[in-house]
């Protein structure tokens, strides 16, 4: 949706026909033009499968691409990767930890693995981490004892251990409570402040809806759109939803007054509004006798784009 | 957190960063409960020893007879001897056992838990990663040895007489003398294990699950232990890395026959040269999914 423009100077992560096929043969990701501008919080979007890990594996030089480019930071990936990703901070398919150490010992095992980290900070900046993500109370517990989302937590705060100009971020707030939610959401918002590129994948469309300026849907291993978030939703149409104990009546009135694409559903009956006014649509009904308990127009979310693109429900993104 | 302040620090390579990294990486292996097991383990080989000598001689039984590893009947008469005694009984099997499951893990077990991930964005390179892993497996290599002459010594001390001593050869050498033999000899032990070491790293990379690299390391010492006793084979048997083992009680003659030690220490090498090669083409080229 959003035109492409393969090597933009100040796009963060740019890939260029990216493809990964493994040694089994299955194409696990398809010609990929992905492009990330400088500054937003992008949502990475997509089932269960469809490559979303895979990418991430080949942005963070993981993974060999079978053809095709990926810079990041400007910089080619794998090939850069001495350079780009001390300035990369991410957390990959959940997090990692020595289960026979702390929390602070996780953290200073991380940054010691990080060429540029001074050590000299490195202790100040362990504790600054752990702060920011709440840990700081459990610091010398040992990981092991950890709980779901307190090694989320962790995972975090290893990616937070210096400034960062990107993080990539793959279901950063699997395993927290809506509390937990929502202080990562101000995380991500306050980083994203600062001039931090923020690559969140997520398989709750309400948090990218909520927290992104960007995103991208992937499918069996192909990106189906991408864009800012206001001309990925535009691209939904809005839906009429009528709530009646009539419902095969209020069908057939509906399809005469010109809404197409009626499915019901129980006691309800949606479609997309014709080009007429709400009333006149409302009155037919009520005219041919079927009785309306309610009758609104649905405004288009990130959900019913979502779903016109990979036409699958929302658990798909699991 | 500005972004120009990120980028500056991204250049600064610091050049005592991988001493940084190897420093965290003995710190990691040896906190593990796994390794202290191992090391407590071979600790009590050379005490279970002393102490059975140690009975069986107040017995008024001879505690030489033939049986048993080498050196075995010189120990009541001095306690030194155990420090060998306990090297050749642990070196055919508990040591390397302890260094195979060491060195499998290094890398394997880093995969399973997905630390290896980790590690590599951070990004710690992989090169330099194996080059530290191979590190710490050879100062595991070192530190499991001196553990096993330590306990012996200590031990030896304690239940027998010290003092100056006989080699193999019949000559006298004095108590210094030959506490810097034992020194030499849990030297050249823990360069033995090398073979094993590397053959283990090179395992450790061609699989993402820490307890199957463990296995197959320890399984294949067992098997090259088994394949050495076949004299049919005896075209086979200079190439395996235990093949030489025992040659450290060499260095207890004199002169020192240095014949099979040099032999032992260059199939050392050669094993390190080509399961490292090995491992370091696996390892840089690998598709990391765990």
């Amino acid at each position: 949706m959003d035109a492409v423009r393969p090597g933009a100077a100040d796009d963060v992560i740019a890939t260029c026909g990216l493809t990964k096929r493994y040694r089994g043969g299955q194409l696990a990701v398809d010609g990929l033009d992905l492009t990330v501008p400088a500054g937003s919080v992008f949502g990475f979007l997509g089932p269960n499968g469809s490559g979303k890990t895979t990418t991430i594996r080949m942005l963070m030089g993981l993974i060999e691409p079978t053809s095709g480019t990926a810079r990041v930071l400007g910089r080619p990936m794998p090939r850069a990767a001495r350079t780009v990703l001390p300035q990369v901070g991410a957390l990959i398919e959940g997090p990692a930890l020595y289960g026979h150490l702390c929390g602070r010992d996780n953290l200073l095992r991380y940054d010691a693995a990080d060429p540029t980290a001074d050590p000299r900070t490195r202790r100040a900046r362990v504790a600054g981490a752990l702060d920011r993500v709440g840990l700081a109370a459990a610091a010398d517990k040992r990981a092991r004892a950890y709980s779901l989302g307190m090694k989320q937590r962790l995972g975090l705060a290893a990616a937070l251990l210096r400034p960062r100009r990107l993080l990539v971020l793959d279901e950063p707030t699997n395993g927290l409570d809506p509390q937990g939610m929502r202080e990562i959401r101000t995380l991500i918002r306050e980083l994203a402040a600062d001039g931090t590129t923020v690559f969140l994948s997520s398989h709750l469309l309400d948090e990218i809806e909520q927290v992104c300026t960007h995103a991208a849907v992937m499918a069996r291993g192909r990106l189906l759109a991408q864009g800012a978030m206001t001309e990925l939703a535009a691209g939904a149409r809005d839906r009429l939803v009528v709530s009646t104990p009539d419902p095969a009546d209020a069908a057939r009135v509906l399809k005469e007054q010109g809404v197409a694409d009626v499915t019901t559903d129980g006691g309800q009956v949606t479609g997309e509004p014709p080009a007429k006014d709400l009333a006149e649509v409302n009155a037919a009904l009520v005219a041919a006798g079927v009785r309306v308990r309610g009758f609104t127009l649905r405004r288009a979310s990130l959900e019913d784009a979502f779903m016109a693109l990979t036409g699958e429900g929302s658990d798909v993104a699991g | 957190m500005s972004r120009a302040d990120a980028g500056d620090a991204a250049a600064v390579h610091r050049p005592l960063w991988t001493l940084g990294l190897l420093r965290s990486e003995l710190l990691t292996t040896l906190r593990r409960r796994r390794t202290l097991v191992l090391l407590g383990v071979l600790a009590a080989v050379p005490v279970l020893v002393g102490v059975a000598v140690k009975i069986q001689t107040r017995r008024g039984g001879s505690s030489g007879g033939g049986a048993g590893p080498a050196f075995l009947g010189e120990v009541t008469g001095n306690g030194l001897f155990l420090v060998f005694t306990a090297l050749a009984a642990t070196l055919p099997f508990f040591l390397p056992m302890a260094v195979g499951v060491v060195a499998g893990d290094a890398l394997a077990g880093e995969a399973g838990a997905g630390t290896l991930r980790y590690l590599l964005v951070a990004p710690a390179g992989r090169t330099r990663l194996l080059l530290v892993k191979y590190a710490t497996v050879a100062v595991f290599c070192l530190l499991s040895t001196l553990v096993v002459a330590a306990s012996a010594l200590l031990t030896g001390a304690l239940l027998f007489p010290l003092g100056d001593l006989m080699t193999i050869s019949g000559t006298g050498i004095s108590f210094a003398d030959g506490l810097l033999r034992a020194l030499l000899i849990a030297l050249v032990v823990a360069a033995s294990l090398l073979g094993v070491a590397s053959l283990g790293l090179f395992v450790s990379t061609l699989t993402d699950s820490g307890i199957a690299a463990m296995a197959t390391t320890v399984g294949l010492v067992v098997t090259a232990q088994i394949l050495d006793q076949f004299p049919q084979l005896d075209a086979v048997r200079p190439y395996l890395f235990s093949h030489y083992w025992m040659s450290f009680a060499d260095l207890m003659r004199d002169p020192v026959y240095w014949h099979d030690l040099t032999r032992d220490l260059g199939l050392q090498a050669l094993y390190a040269g080509v399961f490292g090669s090995a491992a370091w083409a696996r390892f840089t080229t690998k598709d990391i999914t765990a």
